[in-house]
């Protein structure tokens, strides 16, 4: 065993030193993401927003429900900081109740469409034949619907009476941006996995007898998912502004729920009196889509390598 | 004579080209074009061929990773193609093929421990739960890795340790039969010596039948015992490794050995190359009769026409298979075969891997 020492003393020279290690594409980005401040911007962002949406009692100690009709219009005042809208609701207490609509309606659309869109794409991908080329002409037909004629088709379809319950106002809303939003990502997913597919690990474990289904836990889908992830997460954005864009029409969420659309809806009437009810919704809307959206953005840069 | 492990007869594989608007059958690329040969116990069959000539086609067929056309492969007692799920998984484990790239091999999101694990994951009855990672170790302990990097990830390796761990998924199994599809390649002529040795001991060690393909005449000559050459999809010749190389009967055999260059420069002018005139043809559209006759010297009227067989040949010592109408011997000067030297003959018997300097694998090309 003369050869087979010599050479294993050869590769302990040749191993690369300590802190050249683990320079996996995953670290490469953790370690570009670390650096780049709109990562941090967007990060602290949305961990205020996620705060504001599971414990809006942490912000302020308000009741968003009651309204001081007296005081509707008020200015912002210490008492009220960002004044009062038309019911006379508080608005700073109304706005941070508004973060869990959005959030809830953001986050659920996008676990949905991930799971769908890259299922699909994974089926459309990995196996090919005539289960892609269904696949595929199903997400062409719901390309060809804009995401949010399609959610005003669907929720104008099926209308929320005043007494539905938040879930089931917030699920419906979740339902119409899942239909519309999984072929992006399906499509995706399934570019990604014939990207990897063709990769000679893949093949090797087929000849090790590998089940279709383990492979593609096990091979397939770790090498395909960074591209889903990111635009999943820039998605996430887009649904919450198209979300506030059903709830200002009147059909998303509507009244007795809180949310970021319905009052923007709602400070349209006063907008030359009293812009600054509209103002702080808005800017807490822009500000949630604008951390995800940069969010996306910071993680893509990250994971392409042509960009460093 | 050993009997066979694996014999294949008539194998076919065409890849349809589709075009027009309906994506219509219009055509096909003949990569493998009726291909027979055995496979005996314990030996190593050279596949040489230029790019394209259907050689990697022919290893994916015997490993069952495309269906041919037609044809079949019988591998020990068992005909291939007629298995299906379990019993096809089962007939894997004593087939193992060894990639080409060794940077695309291996999946970069396991570590090594996992990748040369990963075929006792799939057939668990192989080795209990808990050995598993001694198993692993001593896998790569065989291979000449050092078996305390099992943790470490396919990129940390150079190339030439990213093949010893190919190496090592491909025999965890302990096949019979292990398919090396142009394993060495990919790799710096001083790695190639390393792991064309390692495949040697691991030949003697555990038994294993080879099927190695490769374009480089050399490495072929030095490892096989056997030798089949490929022209578009076809075998031209097959033979024992002296026969192929010293008394080649098929013209493209002997344009291919010509083209060999020779080490010693006082040879070197005796040698007549032989020039090929012409690109090698579509495979989607080969000639009739004898597929070489396009850019064969010796081509008559005969080989546009008959497909010449591959059969038993006058070679000027002896006969061995050569699928030309007008098969004879011609002088062409020999590459030096290292493996048969003894160790004081030339100096370059002497230049094998043990001997030299512990470098490792050179340092990772990035």
């Amino acid at each position: 065993m003369t050869e087979a020492s010599t050479i294993a003393v050869g590769a302990e020279t040749s191993a690369p030193a300590g802190h050249d290690e683990a320079r996996s594409l995953t670290s490469d980005a953790w370690r570009s993401l670390k650096k780049n401040p709109i990562f941090w911007v967007s990060m602290a962002l949305i961990v205020a927003f996620l705060l504001m949406a599971v414990w809006p009692s942490l912000f302020t100690n308000v009741d968003p429900a009651e309204a001081v009709l007296k005081q509707a219009r008020e200015r912002p005042s210490a008492n009220a900081w960002f004044g009062r809208d038309i019911q006379g609701y508080d608005i700073y207490s109304r706005t941070i109740y508004g973060a869990r609509a959005s959030i809830l309606v953001g986050v659920f659309a996008s676990i949905a469409t991930v799971l769908i869109g890259g299922a699909m794409g994974v089926i459309a991908g990995y196996y090919g034949g005539w289960l892609d080329a269904v696949v595929s002409r199903v997400t062409d037909i719901f390309f060809a619907i804009p995401l949010l004629l399609g959610g005003i088709l669907f929720m104008a379809t099926f209308p929320n009476d005043v007494d539905s319950p938040y879930l089931l106002v917030v699920g419906k809303v979740v339902l119409v941006l899942s239909i519309f939003g999984w072929p992006g990502l399906a499509r995706l997913m399934r570019s990604s996995v014939l990207q990897v597919k063709p990769n000679d690990y893949v093949q090797a474990a087929r000849a090790l007898g590998a089940t279709p289904w383990r492979i593609i836990r096990a091979h397939v889908l770790p090498n395909a998912l960074a591209p889903m992830i990111v635009v999943a997460t820039i998605n996430l954005g887009v649904f919450i502004s198209v979300e506030a864009t059903l709830s200002f029409l009147g059909i998303g969420l509507t009244p007795p729920a809180i949310s970021w659309g319905v009052a923007i809806s709602d400070a349209i009437v006063a907008l030359r009196t009293t812009p600054h009810i509209l103002l702080f919704p808005s800017l807490f809307l822009s500000l949630a889509v604008l951390a995800f959206i940069m969010l996306g953005d910071a993680v893509r840069d990250a994971f392409d390598p042509k960009s460093r | 004579m050993a009997e066979a492990i694996l014999t294949a007869t008539d194998l076919v594989k065409y890849y349809p080209i589709k075009g027009g608007v309906l994506r219509r059958k219009v055509g096909d690329v003949k990569a493998v074009d009726g291909v027979s040969f055995e496979l005996l116990k314990g030996e190593t069959l050279g596949i040489v061929g230029e790019s394209g000539c259907g050689k990697s086609t022919l290893g994916r067929l015997l490993m069952r990773l495309e269906e041919p056309t037609s044809g079949s492969v019988v591998f020990d007692g068992v005909d291939m193609y007629a298995q299906k799920g379990r019993a096809m998984r089962k007939l894997r484990r004593d087939i193992q093929i060894v990639f080409q790239d060794p940077y695309t091999s291996l999946n970069p999101r396991k570590t090594v421990g996992d990748i040369v694990g990963e075929p006792f994951d799939i057939h668990p009855d192989v080795v209990p739960r808990k050995g598993r990672r001694k198993a692993v170790q001593d896998l790569l302990d065989l291979v000449g890795l050092n078996p305390e990097h099992i943790n470490r990830y396919p990129h940390q390796f150079s190339g030439g340790q990213r093949q010893r761990i190919g190496i090592a998924r491909g025999i965890a199994l302990n096949p019979k039969v292990l398919i090396c599809d142009e394993p060495v390649s990919a790799l710096d002529v001083s790695v190639q010596a390393q792991v064309v040795n390692l495949m040697e001991k691991l030949q003697d060690e555990l038994g294993l039948s080879y099927i190695f393909i490769a374009h480089d005449l050399s490495v072929v000559r030095h490892i096989s015992d056997r030798v089949g050459v490929m022209y578009l999809g076809k075998m031209a010749e097959l033979g024992e490794e002296d026969d192929i190389y010293g008394r080649p009967t098929h013209p493209y055999t002997q344009a291919l050995l010509s083209a060999v260059p020779v080490p010693d420069p006082t040879l070197r002018d005796k040698k007549e190359q032989i020039v090929l005139k012409g690109d090698v043809p579509s495979p989607a559209n080969p000639p009739s009769g004898c597929r070489f006759h396009t850019r064969c010297w010796k081509a008559q009227d005969k080989c546009k026409t008959d497909i010449p067989l591959l059969e038993l040949r006058p070679d000027g010592a002896g006969e061995h298979l050569s699928a030309c109408h007008f098969a004879q011997p011609r002088e062409i000067i020999e590459t030096i075969d290292v493996s048969d030297l003894a160790d004081g003959d030339l100096d370059t018997g002497r230049r094998d891997t043990a001997s030299l300097e512990p470098v490792g694998d050179g340092p990772a090309d990035s």
